[in-house]
C-alpha cells in the first residue's frame, strides 16, 4: 500500500452477484474535499461503503491513511462515515445516542460526555438533544448522524449525501462545516446530488457512471481534459465587437458570441491559455475597458453535463 | 515466528483495557435495550407463566401442610425438565438472542456498530453476554419462583425440605442448569441468527432436535444442549410413555465432563458466529 495521508484505491472491484457496484477503481485522495458525483445507481455509496468495510471488494485493495478497516480499533478512531441510513437506535434521545457512540470508542465517561456535547453543539443540536430521535424531523436526524460522525474527531470524514433534507440555511451551515474541516486538513469525501453546492466546496471531484470512475481530479484539471467540449469564457468589457473580430482569426477560438445588452460576448476556446494571452494583447492593443473575465463552464456541473450528461441540476 | 510465539505475542500486545470498556459500555446499552424492548413482554409472559399459574393456584388452595413433599419435588422437575427446558428458556433465547443481530439488520442499525472501532467478534461476545445476563435473570427470577410457591404449599414439610433438606441443593442445581440452558441455546440462536434471515424454521429444526435427541446415536446426542443439561437437572424425570419423548434418557456422563462438554460446544458454537460476522456485509436491502 502506498501514501499513509491518502486513501488509495487499488483495482478495486465489486459485484453484487452478477450485478456491477464498481470497477477497476484506481485513486489516490489527498487530504482535503473530495466529491463524489455521478447519477444514482453509478457506485458512488459502494464506493464510500467499500473505503469504510461495511462491504469488502470483490477484488482489489484499499488502505485509508494506510490502514484497513480489519484493524478496527485504529481505523475508526480515524475514520467518521455518516451513512444514508436514515435509522437510530429505538428510544433513545440526541444525546444518549452520541454518547453511546463514544463509548463503544472506549472512551472514558466523563470525556464521552464532553465530546458528545461538544459534537452536538457543532451541529447546533444543543436544545434538541434531550428529547428522543424519534421525534426529529428529518433535517434534525441528518445533523444527529453527523454529530455521531465527527464526535470522536476523525481524520477522515465520509459524508453519503449530507445535505439531504437540510433546509437552505442548514445546507450553507453544513457547507461552511465541511469548508472548516477541510481546511483543517482533515480529508473529508462528500457525495451529493446537488452539484452547485458540491462545487463550491470541492477540492477535487470523482466523476463516476455505471460503477466506473470516468474523471478525476481538480476540477479545473478535469474540465481540461474535456476537448472536446470547447471552454466557455465570458468576457465582459466595452467594444465587445473589436474583440470579437480579433478573436475570429484565431483557429482555436470556435464562437464567440456577443452579448444582447453588447457589454460583453461568450467565447468558446479549445485553448484557453492561448486565449487569455490573446485578450491580453487586444486590451493593451485596443484599449478595451475589461469588466470581468470568467469561465462560464469550469464547475462541476458542466464537468459533470459533458462527461455523463443529463440535466447535471441533480444527480 | 512459531504459532505460539505469535499467540503469545498478540495476547502479550492486545488493548485489553480498552476490549473491556467497549465491551461494559456494549453490554450495559444492549441489556437495557433488551430489558426495555415492548417486544419483550412475550418472553416475560413465557418465562413468568408457570410461576404465575402456581400463584394463582396457591391463592386458590392456600398452603395446609399436607403435600406430599416427593410429589413436590416431582411436579418442580417435571416442570423444570418438560417446560423450562424445552419450551420457556428455548422460546425465550429464541426471542432475545436472535433478535440481538437480527433486530438490528431490521432496524438498519448495525452499521453503527460495523463503523465504531470495535472488533465484531468483541460485538458477538458482548451481545451474547448481554443476551446471557437478560435471559438468565428473567429465567432465574422464574424458576426461583416456581421452586418456592411448590415448596411454600408444603407447609412445614416444605421448609423442612428446603432448609433442612435437598432442597436448597436442587435449587442451585436447576438455577445452574438454567443458566446453562440460556447459554447454550443462546449461542444457537446467536449463530442462527448470523446465518438465517428468518430464525422460524431453524428454530423448529432445532426444537426437534433437542427434543428427541435421545433417540440419536451416541455421537450425535453430544451435539445436543439437552443431553449435557439432563445429565445436570437435579431430579430424573421417569420416563414413561409419550413423555419418553421429552424426557432424560441419554447415557450418564459425569457433571464434571458435562459442564465442560457443553461449555466446549457453545465456544464452537461462538467461535462459527465470530467467523460468519467477520465475512458479513451491510446490506439492509437484501435483508
Amino acid at each position: 500500500m502506498t501514501g499513509s495521508n491518502q486513501i488509495v484505491f487499488e483495482n478495486v472491484s465489486k459485484f453484487y452477484g452478477e450485478v456491477l457496484g464498481v470497477n477497476r477503481v484506481n485513486l489516490v485522495l489527498p487530504p482535503g474535499v473530495t466529491s463524489l458525483v455521478g447519477p444514482n445507481g453509478s457506485g458512488k455509496t459502494t464506493l464510500m461503503n467499500l473505503m469504510t468495510g461495511l462491504i469488502r471488494p470483490t477484488q482489489g485493495r484499499i488502505s485509508v491513511l494506510g490502514l484497513t478497516p480489519d484493524k478496527p480499533e485504529e481505523f475508526f478512531r480515524l475514520v467518521g462515515y455518516c451513512t444514508q441510513f436514515d435509522s437510530f437506535p429505538k428510544g433513545v434521545t440526541g444525546y444518549e445516542f452520541i454518547y453511546q457512540s463514544l463509548k463503544l470508542q472506549g472512551i472514558s465517561g466523563n470525556e464521552a460526555q464532553r465530546m458528545a456535547k461538544e459534537a452536538i453543539e457543532r451541529v447546533n443540536m444543543g436544545e434538541a438533544a434531550s428529547r428522543r430521535i424519534a421525534g426529529y424531523s428529518k433535517g434534525m436526524r441528518q445533523r444527529m448522524r453527523l454529530a455521531q460522525s465527527i464526535a470522536h474527531h476523525p481524520t477522515v470524514l465520509v459524508l453519503d449525501e449530507p445535505l439531504n433534507g437540510l433546509d437552505p440555511m442548514a445546507r450553507a451551515e453544513f457547507i461552511a462545516l465541511f469548508q472548516a474541516l477541510g481546511k483543517d486538513g482533515l480529508h473529508i469525501i462528500i457525495s451529493s446530488h446537488v452539484l452547485q453546492e458540491v462545487d463550491k466546496i470541492s477540492d477535487q471531484v470523482v466523476l463516476m457512471n455505471y460503477g466506473y470512475v470516468v474523471a478525476e481530479g481538480r476540477i479545473h484539471g478535469v474540465r481540461n481534459e474535456v476537448k472536446e467540449h470547447p471552454m466557455q469564457i465570458l468576457v465582459r468589457c466595452s467594444r465587445p465587437n473589436v474583440v470579437a473580430s480579433r478573436l475570429f482569426c484565431q483557429d482555436h477560438v470556435v464562437e464567440a458570441k456577443l452579448h444582447p445588452d453588447g457589454k460583453g460576448l461568450l467565447v468558446r476556446t479549445q485553448d484557453a491559455d492561448q486565449f487569455y494571452l490573446l485578450l491580453n494583447r487586444i486590451v493593451i492593443d485596443e484599449d478595451i475597458a475589461v469588466e470581468t473575465v470568467a469561465p462560464a463552464d469550469d464547475d462541476v456541473n458542466s464537468v459533470y453535463q459533458y462527461l455523463i450528461g443529463g440535466s447535471g441540476g441533480t444527480v | 515466528m512459531t504459532s505460539f510465539a505469535s499467540t503469545r505475542k498478540f495476547f502479550h500486545q492486545a488493548p485489553w483495557q480498552l476490549w473491556t470498556a467497549q465491551l461494559t459500555a456494549l453490554i450495559q446499552s444492549e441489556v437495557k435495550r433488551n430489558f426495555l424492548k415492548r417486544r419483550s413482554i412475550w418472553i416475560y409472559l413465557v418465562a413468568f407463566a408457570p410461576a404465575m399459574i402456581l400463584l394463582l393456584m396457591v391463592l386458590k388452595n392456600p398452603p395446609t401442610g399436607q403435600d406430599n413433599i416427593q410429589e413436590s419435588t416431582s411436579l418442580m422437575a417435571n416442570l423444570f425438565q418438560i417446560y423450562y427446558l424445552h419450551v420457556g428458556i428455548f422460546i425465550g433465547c429464541m426471542g432475545i438472542f436472535t433478535w440481538l443481530f437480527r433486530g438490528e439488520i431490521v432496524e438498519k442499525t448495525l452499521h453503527y456498530h460495523f463503523l465504531s472501532p470495535l472488533r465484531r467478534e468483541l460485538l458477538v461476545l458482548g451481545k451474547f453476554l448481554a443476551g446471557m445476563v437478560t435471559t438468565t435473570l428473567i429465567f432465574a427470577l422464574s424458576v426461583l419462583g416456581s421452586f418456592s410457591l411448590i415448596y411454600a404449599h408444603g407447609g412445614a414439610a416444605g421448609r423442612a425440605f428446603v432448609f433442612a433438606g435437598p432442597g436448597l441443593g436442587h435449587l442451585a442445581a436447576y438455577l445452574g442448569v438454567t443458566v446453562l440452558a440460556c447459554l447454550g441455546y443462546g449461542s444457537i440462536f446467536v449463530a442462527l441468527s448470523l446465518v438465517i434471515k428468518n430464525p422460524i424454521i431453524p428454530a423448529i429444526f432445532v426444537l426437534g432436535w433437542e427434543t428427541f435427541h435421545a433417540i440419536l446415536p451416541a455421537l450425535l446426542q453430544k451435539f445436543s444442549i439437552m443431553f449435557y443439561l439432563k445429565q445436570l437437572s437435579p431430579v430424573p424425570v421417569p420416563s414413561n410413555g409419550f413423555l419418553a419423548l421429552f424426557s432424560v434418557g441419554a447415557e450418564p456422563v459425569s457433571p464434571w465432563l458435562a459442564v465442560p462438554g457443553l461449555l466446549c460446544l457453545c465456544t464452537a458454537i461462538l467461535a462459527f458466529a465470530c467467523f460468519r460476522i467477520r465475512k458479513m456485509e451491510i446490506s439492509y436491502l437484501a435483508d
